[in-house]
């Protein structure tokens, strides 16, 4: 399954405001860790705020600011803002053959299991999992002891 | 919550006047049959569809004759039920090493948000790690998004199995 970049900009983004909720960030900063142009991050971050995911902050320190629910809000409910991910193209023309309906049903199936996932994952229950992935700091005391 | 009982059709948690207090005392315990009524209530309440007959089964076989394998328990706060959890070991069934499924799983809508489905999942896994298995599975429908964000807020992911169906031609 392949999203647009536009999307994964707008996932890896919800992910960082989502983990430091209290935190403002300018686009710049998204935009340097991802490899991205701060103008293309921009548009998406907007939509994003249009959403009522994000508040946007004026001035010289301005950035964005989570204000969503990470408890609630679904990787699927960012995903739709910036593409349909069970939207097909059209087939060669004229009416489908039978060959393409017997396809277009397992591209269906495909579709209704990636939406049910999506659906199902929340920003939090992603935050967590990274937490959890991430190498737990180790105490200089422990750090010390002899192997 | 509810998985494979059927479909969860009441309404998202919300605040509501029956909920357990804040910091009630919380026991998971084997179910027994005095508790059918709330079990059965609470199911019905949840899918809509009462089941009596189909429980009182359940319980002679998961209940009243449990073992190691099988497991039903329900969740109380101040002497009444407000949730159960059911499940088992089944050893080398589709293929895969033995590991414990849990096949229903449900809160009364007024007492969620609580943690309690946390606590029925937990104790049930501690059953399963007892009887010495260390996966545990479910089945969830695809549509039924309250009990599949449940189950990845506890850390399932996507088993490595697919489920397969066909309608039977009379």
């Amino acid at each position: 399954m392949k999203l647009q970049k536009s999307t994964l900009l707008a996932l890896y983004s919800m992910m960082e405001f989502a983990r430091y909720p209290d935190r403002q960030i300018p686009a710049t900063e998204i935009a340097d860790k991802y490899g991205v142009s701060a103008h293309h991050l921009s548009k998406v971050l907007r939509e994003l705020g249009r959403a009522g995911l994000l508040d946007s902050l004026r001035g010289v320190r301005g950035g964005y600011r989570f204000s969503g629910n990470a408890k609630r809000v679904t990787l699927l409910e960012v995903i739709e803002l910036f593409e349909d991910i069970g939207a097909r193209p059209d087939g060669p023309g004229g009416e489908a053959s039978d060959t393409e309906r017997a396809l277009a049903s397992v591209l269906s199936e495909i579709d209704e299991i990636a939406k049910a996932t999506f659906g199902s994952i929340t920003l939090d229950v992603l935050v967590k999992q990274l937490e959890m992935r991430r190498p737990r700091a180790v105490s200089t005391e422990l750090a010390a002891l002899p192997v | 919550m509810s998985n494979s009982r059927g479909n969860d059709r009441s309404p998202r948690p919300a605040a509501h006047p029956e909920r357990p207090p804040d910091g009630a005392a919380v026991i998971t315990r084997p179910a027994q049959a005095g508790d059918l009524d709330a079990i059965i209530a609470i199911d019905a309440e949840v899918t809509g569809i009462e089941k009596t007959d189909y429980w009182y089964e359940l319980f002679q076989r998961y209940g009243a004759s449990r073992t190691r394998q099988r497991l039903f328990l329900v969740a109380e706060t101040e002497g009444a039920v407000q949730g159960f959890v059911i499940g088992e070991v089944r050893d080398w069934e589709f293929g895969s090493a033995p590991c414990g499924w849990v096949f229903g799983i449900s809160v009364r809508p007024g007492a969620r948000l609580a943690g309690l489905g946390t606590r029925l999942l937990g104790a049930i896994c501690d059953g399963f790690r007892y009887a010495g298995v260390s996966q545990v599975r479910t089945l969830v429908a695809r549509d039924n998004a309250l009990v599949l964000s449940f189950f990845r807020s506890q850390g399932m992911m996507a088993a490595p199995v697919i489920t397969l169906e066909k309608a039977l031609e009379p």
